[in-house]
C-alpha cells in the first residue's frame, strides 16, 4: 500500500508530470490564457465536431512541438515564424486530408475551420514558448496536455450547446419530444455567452484574475 | 465561378455576415487588443491593409499555378507562405521608407501574421470560387466589418470600465466574450437583407 503510493508521489512530483498536468488545468489553453478559441469556437454545437477539432488540434500541437523543438538549434532566430508555420501548415493538410477521406460528413461541415488550424495561437504559443527552448520529450509532452486540455474545454462547449440545442448528443435523440429547442445556443451568439459563463465559472473557482 | 454582384458581397461581408460576430475568427487580437480605442483601430487599419493586400495576391496564385498544376493540396502551406512574407515584406518598406507610420502600425504587424482572418479570407474565397473583383471586395469588406467589430468593442470597454462593478471573476475576457454575445445578437438583425453563397 505504501508502495503504491510512493510511486504516485514519485510520478507527481516527476517534471514529465507537472509538464504534462499544467496545461490540462493549471494553464488551460483556453480558460487561463484565452488562446486559440479564435477557429473552433464556431463549430462547438456539435460534439462530433468538436471531438474532430480536438484530437485534429492535438495531433498538431504534439508533432509540430516535436520536431521544432528538435530543430531548436538549427533555426534561426530571424525566421523562425516562417519555420513554424511551415512545419504547422504540414501537418494541418495532414489532418485535413484525413478527415476527407475517413470522415467525409465532418469534414463538410467543419470546412475551412480545418485550415484555420494552422492559425490557432494553441501551436504557436506552445511552439515560441515551449518547444524552441526545451528537449523533444518535454515539449511533446506539454503539447500533449495543452491538446486534452483544449479537447476537454471543447467538448463542455459542445455538449451543452447540442443537448440544448439540438436535444441529441452525437445526433442520437436525448431530450424528451416536448424539449423547445433553445436556437440561441447554436449560432454564434450563444458560443459567446457560454463561453463568458465557463470562464466566469473557471476564474472564480481558480481564484485567477485579469489585470 | 461565383456571379454574385461585387457591391451586394461587400455590404454582406460588412454586416450580415461580419467575420468576427457570425463566424467567430479573429478572436485572439479582439480579446487582447480592445482595451483601448486609439490601438484598437490602429490594428484595425493595419488589419484592412493586409487582408486585402494578401487575398489579391493570394487568388492569382491559387487559380493560375496551384489549379492548373493540379496542386491545389499545397494550398494551405502556399496561403500561409504569402502571408507571412507579405507581412514580413510590409514591415520593411514601413521602417524604411515611412517612419512615422512605424510607431502607429509597426508593432501590430507581426501580430497579424498569425491572425485567423487574413487565413480564412483566403479560405473562403477559394470555397466560394470569387472571380478577381469579387475576392477585392470581399476581402476589403470582410476586414473593414472586423474593423468596425474591434472598434466598437473598444468603444464600449472604454466606458465600461469606468462606470461598471462587474464581478472579480468575469473581468476581462469574460466580459469581453459577453459583450461580443449582444453585438452578435445586435448584428443579427441584419440578418435578413442578403445571403451569402
Amino acid at each position: 500500500m505504501s508502495d503504491k503510493k510512493n510511486i504516485i508521489d514519485e510520478i507527481k512530483n516527476s517534471k514529465a508530470f507537472k509538464v504534462f498536468a499544467s496545461g490540462i488545468w493549471l494553464d488551460n489553453p483556453i480558460f487561463c490564457m484565452v488562446l486559440g478559441i479564435c477557429s473552433s469556437l464556431a463549430i462547438t454545437n456539435k460534439v462530433a465536431n468538436a471531438i474532430a477539432m480536438g484530437l485534429g488540434v492535438t495531433f498538431c500541437t504534439v508533432f509540430s512541438s516535436l520536431l521544432i523543438s528538435l530543430f531548436r538549434n538549427t533555426i534561426p532566430g530571424r525566421v523562425r515564424m516562417l519555420a513554424y508555420m511551415t512545419i504547422i501548415a504540414t501537418f494541418v493538410i495532414c489532418v485535413d486530408r484525413f478527415l476527407k477521406a475517413f470522415f467525409p460528413l465532418i469534414s463538410e461541415t467543419m470546412g475551412p475551420y480545418v485550415g484555420l488550424i494552422i492559425t490557432n495561437c494553441i501551436l504557436m504559443g506552445r511552439a515560441e514558448a515551449y518547444a524552441i527552448n526545451n528537449s523533444p520529450f518535454y515539449s511533446a509532452l506539454d503539447a500533449l496536455g495543452c491538446g486534452i486540455g483544449y479537447t476537454f474545454m471543447l467538448l463542455l462547449m459542445s455538449i451543452v450547446r447540442e443537448i440544448m440545442g439540438f436535444g441529441t448528443i452525437l445526433d442520437f435523440r436525448i431530450m424528451p419530444d416536448s424539449w423547445v429547442n433553445w436556437t440561441v445556443l447554436t449560432i454564434a451568439p450563444g458560443a459567446f455567452f457560454l463561453l463568458g459563463v465557463y470562464l466566469w465559472i473557471f476564474r472564480t473557482i481558480s481564484k485567477k484574475t485579469d489585470t | 465561378m461565383n456571379t454574385m454582384n461585387p457591391i451586394i458581397i461587400l455590404v454582406a461581408s460588412i454586416f450580415t455576415h461580419n467575420i468576427a460576430l457570425t463566424y467567430i475568427l479573429g478572436m485572439c487580437p479582439f480579446i487582447v487588443i480592445s482595451r483601448n480605442l486609439k490601438t484598437a483601430s490602429g490594428m484595425g487599419v493595419s488589419i484592412i491593409f493586409v487582408v486585402t493586400l494578401t487575398a489579391i495576391i493570394n487568388w492569382p496564385i491559387y487559380w493560375k499555378i496551384l489549379v492548373p498544376l493540379d496542386a491545389e493540396i499545397i494550398s494551405y502551406l502556399v496561403f500561409i507562405i504569402v502571408i507571412a512574407a507579405t507581412v514580413q515584406l510590409l514591415e520593411m518598406i514601413i521602417e524604411r521608407f515611412f517612419p512615422p507610420l512605424q510607431s502607429a502600425f509597426g508593432i501590430f504587424l507581426p501580430l497579424i501574421t498569425v491572425n485567423c482572418i487574413v487565413l480564412a479570407v483566403c479560405l473562403f474565397m477559394v470555397l466560394r470560387k470569387y472571380t478577381f473583383i469579387q475576392t477585392l471586395f470581399y476581402s476589403f469588406g470582410t476586414s473593414a466589418g472586423w474593423a468596425l467589430a474591434i472598434i466598437i468593442m473598444a468603444a464600449i470597454k472604454e466606458k465600461l470600465v469606468l462606470i461598471s462593478d462587474i464581478p472579480k471573476g468575469l473581468q476581462g475576457p469574460g466580459i469581453t466574450m459577453i459583450i461580443a454575445g449582444l453585438l452578435a445578437f445586435a448584428f443579427m438583425g441584419f440578418a435578413g437583407i442578403i445571403t451569402l453563397q
